[in-house]
C-alpha cells in the first residue's frame, strides 16, 4: 500500500511542472487583499472606473498578467507592460490558484511540439504580424505600444491570445484551435532566433537599421577612404 | 632549372633598372623602395585571398566568409593602389588653362547663319507657329494610342464582387461561423468565389457589443449581434487595415478601433468606420452582414463607398 | 623594363596609325584633376553603379520576374507549404541555395542604399560650394536627374522580390499615383496594366524598367555628366597659384588614375564586405506578399523614408470639387513633396542669381562661410527634409523608447516648421561669425611672435 501511494506520489510530481505546482487559494486570496483590492476591490469585484472584476477572468488571465509582470499596475490608465513580477513564483501560483477558484479559463497546457513551424508563420502573418511585426520585435499603434515578443513562453502566447489583454483582440479555440496554438509559439521560438544567413541581423526589424549601416559603416568607410586618396605625399 | 629561379627571386626582389638620368634643369626624383615592398606585399595578399575565396565557394560558401574574402582581396588591391598613388608615383602639380567658353563673335555668326533661312520668306512668323502648332498635332498623335495601353480605369477602381447573399469565406475558402469569432475578436474574410488578391474583396470582420455600436439610421442593421464588417484595403494609400485595438476593460484603456500600420490612420468600428487619427482623407468603407441560416457571415449588399486609396471618381461621403 | 616599354610604344604607334588617336591620348593622361577629397565624391558613386551594373547581371542569371503562383518545397523550413510568386521563389533560392548567391544579392542592395547616399553627398558638396553657378547649372540638372532616378530604381528593384515589405511599399506607390489630380486612376491602371496587385504584365514591366529602361536613361546621363566635366573642367578650391583662368592639380597619368583605381577597388571592397557580413533585406523573414497581410515597422528603404514621413505627418487633407475628391491625401506627401524638393534644388542656381545678380561664371568655390545666405539656406532646407525623414521611422521610438505615437507625430509637425528656422538664423549667424575671425573655430590658439637675431618675425609654436 505504501509503495502504491509512493508511486502514486511519485507520478504526481513528474506530472506537475515544478512551476504549476498548485498554489493555495487562502494565501492567494491574502495576497491578493494586500497587493490587488485597492483597484480590483477586496472581493475581486472590481471597482468602476478603476479595474475590472477578476470573477470569470480565470487562472489563466492572472498567470499571464502576474508571470509578465504586468499586474501591480502602477497607475489605472498606464499600459500593462512586461516587466519584473513584482511577486516570487510561489506566491504567484497562490494568487493564480485563488482567481482560479473565482471562475474562468484554466492555465493552457500548451506542447509547442504538436504545431508545425510552417503553419505557425502562416497564422502569424494573417493574425498577428500587423501588430507584432513578422518576427516578433513589437510595433506601434496610436494609444498603444506592442511588447515584443522575444521573452514569451508557449503558455504565456496561449494564455495571451485566448484572453486578449489590454487592446489586443481575442481569438478563441474555434477561431485559432489548440494545434494551431502550438505552431505559433513553434514559429514565436524560432523567430527568436531567426535564419540570419546574410551576417548581422540587426534585430531584424528592417531597413531602419540598414539605413544606418549604409551610412555609418558604408558611406564613412568611403569617406575615410577618399580623405587618405585625396591627399598626395607631403601634405 | 637553379638559374630560373635565382632570375624569378631577383625579379621580384631586385632593385630594378637603375633610374634614368633626371631630366636637365629638374631635381632628381626621391625614391620610396620601402613604400614600393608594401605594395608588392598587399599586391601579393591579393591572389591568397582570392585562393581562399575559392576554397570557401567550393566547400562550405557561407555567406560571411565568402564576403570577407572577396572584400579582403579588393581591399588588399585597394590599398596597394592607394599607396602607390600616395607614395610611389610621381607627386607633380600641373597647371592647365581653362577653355574659353563664352565666344561673342561665333555666337552671333550662329545667328546669323540660323536667321538665313528666312532669307526671302515673307510669313516668317505665321510659318514657324504653324509649324509649331502641327508638330504638337503629331506629337499628340503619336501619344494617343499609349491610351489603348491603359484598360478602362474608373470600371477598374470601382468594381465590387459583394452583393446581397453572397458568403464571406477564411483564407482556405470555408464559410466564416459568426460565433467562431469571439467578443473583442476579428477575422479576415473574402467574398466567396471571387480572386482573393483584388482590393475588394477582402474585408475585416471584428465583434463587438452591440451596445458599443453607434451606426448611422441608414445602416442600423449593418451589423448584426454586434458582428461588423469593414473594407481591408486603407483608404489612404492602400496598405491592410489590420490592427484591430479592442479594450479589455473599457474605462481605462483607449477605445475600439481598426488601425492601419502603414501610416497609422485609425478607424472607429463603433461610428461606421470614420477616422479618428492618422492621414487617411475618409472614412473605411462598411459592408452591410447578415447572419444566415447556418450561422454564417454573408454580405446584406454592397460597400458604403469605395474601396481603397482615393481618387477622382470617389466622391465625399 | 624594357620590354613595358617597348610594348608601349608599339601600342601607341598601333592606335595613332589606325585612329590618329595620339593626340587625344596625350590630352586625356595629361588632363589636371584639382586635389580635394572631397572631390571624389561623385567617383564613389560612379563605382557604385558600376557594381550595381555588374552584380545585377549576375542576379538577372537567376531572378525570375514572375507573378505565377507556386507552392514552396524548398530549404527555408518556416515557408514550406505556403503559396507564394516566382519572382518571391526564385529571390529564396538566390539567398539559400546558389553558391554566392546572397553575398551577390545583397552586396547589390547594399551597393544601392550607398550609390544614393554617395550622391546625396556629393550634392550637398556642389551646394554648399557653389559649384553648381554657370557654366555648371546645367551639369547639376543632369545629376538631380540621375538622383530622382537612381531613388526609383532602387524601389523597383527591391518591390521585384514580391516580399510583403516591398509589397506594401508597392502598394502604397500605386496608391500615391492613384492620387494624382483627375489622370491619377488612369496612371496607375496604365502602369500596372489593370487593377492591383497587377499579373504578370506588371512584373515584367517592373523588370524591363529596372534592369534595362532606366540602368540605360542613368547610363547615358552619366556620359552626359562626365563630358560637361572635361569640356568644363573641375572647380576647385582657391588657394596659391589658382585663378578662374587655370586648374592646379594632379594629372591623369599616373597620379590621379592609380587613386580612382583606388577608390573603384575600394568600393569594391566595402560593398563585398558589407554584402557578407550585414544582413540586409532578409525576404525569407517577411514572407510572401498579399493585399490582405501587413506587418507592424514596415519601412521602405532609406532613400525613400523622406516619403513615407511625409505621409505620415500630413494632416488627413483632401480637397474635393463638386463632390469628388480632387486631390486625395497621399498626393501631399507621396508627389508635391518630392516635387517642392527636387523644384527647389533644380530652381536653386536661378534663385541664387537672381538673388545676389551674380551672373558671371566661377571657377573657384566658396568655403561654406564664404556665403552665409546660401549655407543657412541650404542647411534649413537639408534640415526640413532631414526632420520629415526622420518622422518616418517614429514607431520605433514607440517601442524602443515607450513614447507615444500620437505626440510624437504632433511634435514633429511643429518641428518640420519651426526648427528650419531655428536652423537658418542659427547656420548664417555662425557663417558671419567664422568670416570676421576668419579663423577655424578650433584653431583659436594664441600664436605668439618672437623677432630674430636678423630682425625677422617668426611664431612660437606651444
Amino acid at each position: 500500500m505504501r509503495l502504491v501511494a509512493a508511486l502514486l506520489s511519485v507520478c504526481a510530481l513528474v506530472h506537475i511542472a515544478p512551476a504549476r505546482a498548485a498554489g493555495d487559494p487562502q494565501r492567494g486570496k491574502e495576497l491578493f487583499q494586500t497587493g490587488c483590492a485597492s483597484c480590483h476591490g477586496l472581493d475581486a469585484q472590481g471597482i468602476a472606473g478603476r479595474a475590472p472584476g477578476l470573477h470569470d477572468a480565470g487562472a489563466a488571465a492572472a498567470d499571464f498578467y502576474l508571470r509578465t509582470g504586468r499586474m501591480p499596475l502602477d497607475s489605472p490608465r498606464s499600459q500593462p507592460e512586461r516587466s519584473e513580477p513584482a511577486y516570487p513564483s510561489d506566491q504567484i501560483n497562490d494568487l493564480v490558484a485563488y482567481i482560479g477558484s473565482l471562475g474562468g479559463p484554466p492555465v493552457p497546457a500548451l506542447d509547442p511540439a504538436q504545431g508545425s513551424v510552417g503553419d505557425g508563420e502562416r497564422l502569424f502573418a494573417a493574425n498577428c504580424a500587423q501588430c507584432h511585426q513578422i518576427v516578433g520585435r513589437g510595433g506601434a499603434m496610436p494609444g498603444a505600444s506592442i511588447p515584443t515578443l522575444l521573452h514569451a513562453t508557449p503558455t504565456q502566447i496561449a494564455e495571451a491570445v485566448r484572453i486578449g489583454p489590454y487592446v489586443m483582440p481575442r481569438f478563441g479555440p474555434e477561431q485559432i484551435s489548440d494545434r494551431d496554438l502550438a505552431s505559433i509559439a513553434r514559429y514565436v521560438a524560432y523567430a527568436k532566433h531567426p535564419r540570419d544567413e546574410g551576417g548581422w541581423g540587426m534585430f531584424d526589424i528592417g531597413p531602419v537599421p540598414e539605413g544606418m549601416v549604409t551610412w555609418f559603416v558604408g558611406a564613412l568607410a568611403l569617406v575615410l577612404l577618399i580623405r587618405v586618396l585625396g591627399k598626395r605625399a607631403g601634405e | 632549372m637553379i638559374r630560373w629561379l635565382v632570375a624569378a627571386i631577383l625579379l621580384l626582389f631586385g632593385r630594378g633598372r637603375p633610374e634614368p638620368p633626371p631630366k636637365p634643369g629638374l631635381p632628381p626624383r626621391p625614391t620610396h623602395p620601402r613604400a614600393e615592398l608594401l605594395v608588392l606585399a598587399l599586391l601579393a595578399l591579393v591572389p591568397g585571398a582570392v585562393v581562399v575565396f575559392a576554397v570557401v565557394y567550393f566547400t562550405s560558401a557561407n555567406t560571411q566568409l565568402l564576403g570577407l574574402t572577396l572584400g579582403g582581396a579588393f581591399a588588399f588591391a585597394a590599398a596597394a593602389s592607394a599607396l602607390a598613388a600616395n607614395r610611389i608615383l610621381p607627386q607633380d602639380t600641373h597647371v592647365e588653362e581653362r577653355p574659353e567658353l563664352d565666344h561673342p563673335v561665333e555666337q552671333a555668326e550662329v545667328e546669323e547663319l540660323v536667321a538665313e533661312a528666312g532669307e526671302g520668306v515673307t510669313r516668317k512668323r505665321l510659318l514657324v507657329l504653324a509649324a509649331g502648332g502641327a508638330g504638337s498635332a503629331l506629337a499628340g498623335a503619336l501619344v494617343l494610342p499609349a491610351l489603348s495601353c491603359g484598360p478602362d480605369a474608373t470600371k477598374i477602381l470601382s468594381e465590387s464582387p459583394w452583393r446581397r447573399g453572397l458568403r464571406l469565406v477564411d483564407e482556405h475558402g470555408d464559410p466564416i461561423v459568426a460565433h467562431a469569432i469571439e467578443l473583442g475578436g476579428t477575422i479576415t474574410g473574402f467574398a466567396e468565389g471571387a480572386d482573393k488578391e483584388r482590393l475588394a474583396s477582402s474585408v475585416v470582420v471584428v465583434h463587438v457589443r452591440p451596445d458599443e455600436l453607434d451606426l448611422p439610421p441608414e445602416r442600423a442593421g449593418w451589423a448584426p449581434e454586434g458582428f461588423a464588417a469593414y473594407s481591408k484595403i486603407c483608404t489612404h494609400a492602400g496598405c491592410a487595415v489590420s490592427e484591430f485595438r479592442y479594450p479589455l476593460y473599457d474605462p481605462t484603456s483607449p477605445k475600439p478601433a481598426l488601425v492601419c500600420p502603414c501610416h497609422y490612420s485609425t478607424f472607429d468600428v463603433s461610428t461606421g468606420g470614420h477616422r479618428i487619427f492618422g492621414p487617411a482623407g475618409r472614412a473605411l468603407p462598411q459592408l452591410p452582414l447578415e447572419i444566415d441560416g447556418d450561422g454564417h457571415l454573408v454580405a446584406a449588399g454592397d460597400f458604403s463607398g469605395r474601396v481603397g486609396p482615393s481618387w477622382w471618381g470617389v466622391r465625399k461621403s | 623594363m624594357g620590354g613595358a616599354e617597348e610594348l608601349i610604344r608599339k601600342a601607341v604607334r598601333a592606335l595613332d596609325e589606325r585612329l590618329g588617336s595620339a593626340p587625344l591620348l596625350k590630352k586625356t593622361l595629361r588632363y589636371v584633376f584639382p586635389d580635394h577629397w572631397s572631390f571624389m565624391l561623385g567617383e564613389i558613386a560612379l563605382y557604385c553603379f558600376v557594381f550595381l551594373v555588374a552584380s545585377g547581371i549576375y542576379l538577372t542569371f537567376f531572378f525570375k520576374p514572375s507573378l505565377q503562383h507556386v507552392i514552396y518545397h524548398g530549404t527555408y523550413a518556416p515557408l514550406r507549404g505556403t503559396e507564394m510568386t516566382k519572382a518571391y521563389e526564385s529571390t529564396l533560392q538566390i539567398s539559400f541555395s546558389v553558391k554566392a548567391g546572397l553575398l551577390i544579392r545583397q552586396a547589390h542592395h547594399w551597393a544601392a542604399n550607398v550609390f544614393v547616399a554617395a550622391i546625396v553627398l556629393h550634392l550637398m558638396r556642389i551646394f554648399f560650394t557653389g559649384a553648381f553657378r554657370k557654366p555648371r547649372d546645367i551639369n547639376m540638372w543632369v545629376g538631380l536627374t540621375m538622383l530622382g532616378l537612381a531613388i526609383f530604381e532602387g524601389y523597383a528593384g527591391y518591390s521585384l522580390a514580391d516580399d510583403l515589405l516591398s509589397g506594401m511599399g508597392l502598394a502604397i506607390g500605386y496608391s500615391v499615383l492613384v492620387s494624382i489630380p483627375v489622370a491619377g486612376a488612369w496612371l496607375a491602371a496604365l502602369a500596372w496594366g489593370g487593377p492591383f496587385p497587377g499579373g504578370e504584365v506588371f512584373i515584367g514591366r517592373l523588370y524591363i524598367v529596372h534592369v534595362l529602361i532606366v540602368p540605360l536613361a542613368i547610363a547615358t546621363l552619366l556620359a552626359i555628366h562626365l563630358a560637361i566635366i572635361v569640356r568644363q573642367k573641375h572647380t576647385d578650391f582657391r588657394g596659391p597659384g589658382r585663378t578662374e583662368r587655370n586648374v592646379v592639380g594632379t594629372p591623369l597619368w599616373p597620379s590621379y588614375a592609380f587613386r580612382s583605381l583606388g577608390l573603384m577597388l575600394g568600393v569594391a571592397a566595402v560593398l563585398f564586405l558589407l554584402g557578407g557580413l550585414f544582413q540586409i533585406n532578409p525576404v525569407w523573414l517577411w514572407g510572401p506578399y498579399r493585399p490582405d497581410l501587413a506587418t507592424n515597422g514596415a519601412q521602405p528603404d532609406w532613400y525613400i523614408g523622406w516619403l513615407i514621413g511625409a505621409l505620415r505627418l500630413m494632416p488627413p487633407l483632401e480637397i474635393h470639387v463638386f463632390g469628388y475628391t480632387l486631390v486625395p491625401n497621399p498626393f501631399f506627401g507621396g508627389a508635391l513633396f518630392p516635387l517642392v524638393v527636387f523644384g527647389f534644388l533644380y530652381a536653386w542656381p536661378a534663385i541664387e542669381r537672381r538673388k545676389t545678380g551674380d551672373r558671371l561664371r566661377h571657377e573657384l568655390l566658396d568655403r561654406p562661410r564664404d556665403n552665409p545666405w546660401r549655407t543657412a539656406v541650404g542647411a534649413a532646407f537639408f534640415t526640413w527634409v532631414w526632420l520629415v525623414f526622420v518622422a518616418g521611422s517614429l514607431d520605433q521610438a514607440v517601442v524602443h523608447l515607450q513614447l507615444s505615437y500620437v505626440q510624437q507625430i504632433w511634435i514633429f509637425r511643429i518641428a518640420v516648421i519651426v526648427l528650419p528656422v531655428i536652423v537658418f538664423f542659427v547656420t548664417r549667424a555662425i557663417c558671419r561669425d567664422l568670416q570676421r575671425s576668419d579663423l577655424h573655430p578650433l584653431d583659436r590658439r594664441p600664436k605668439r611672435v618672437r623677432r630674430g637675431p636678423s630682425g625677422g618675425f617668426e611664431t612660437i609654436e606651444d
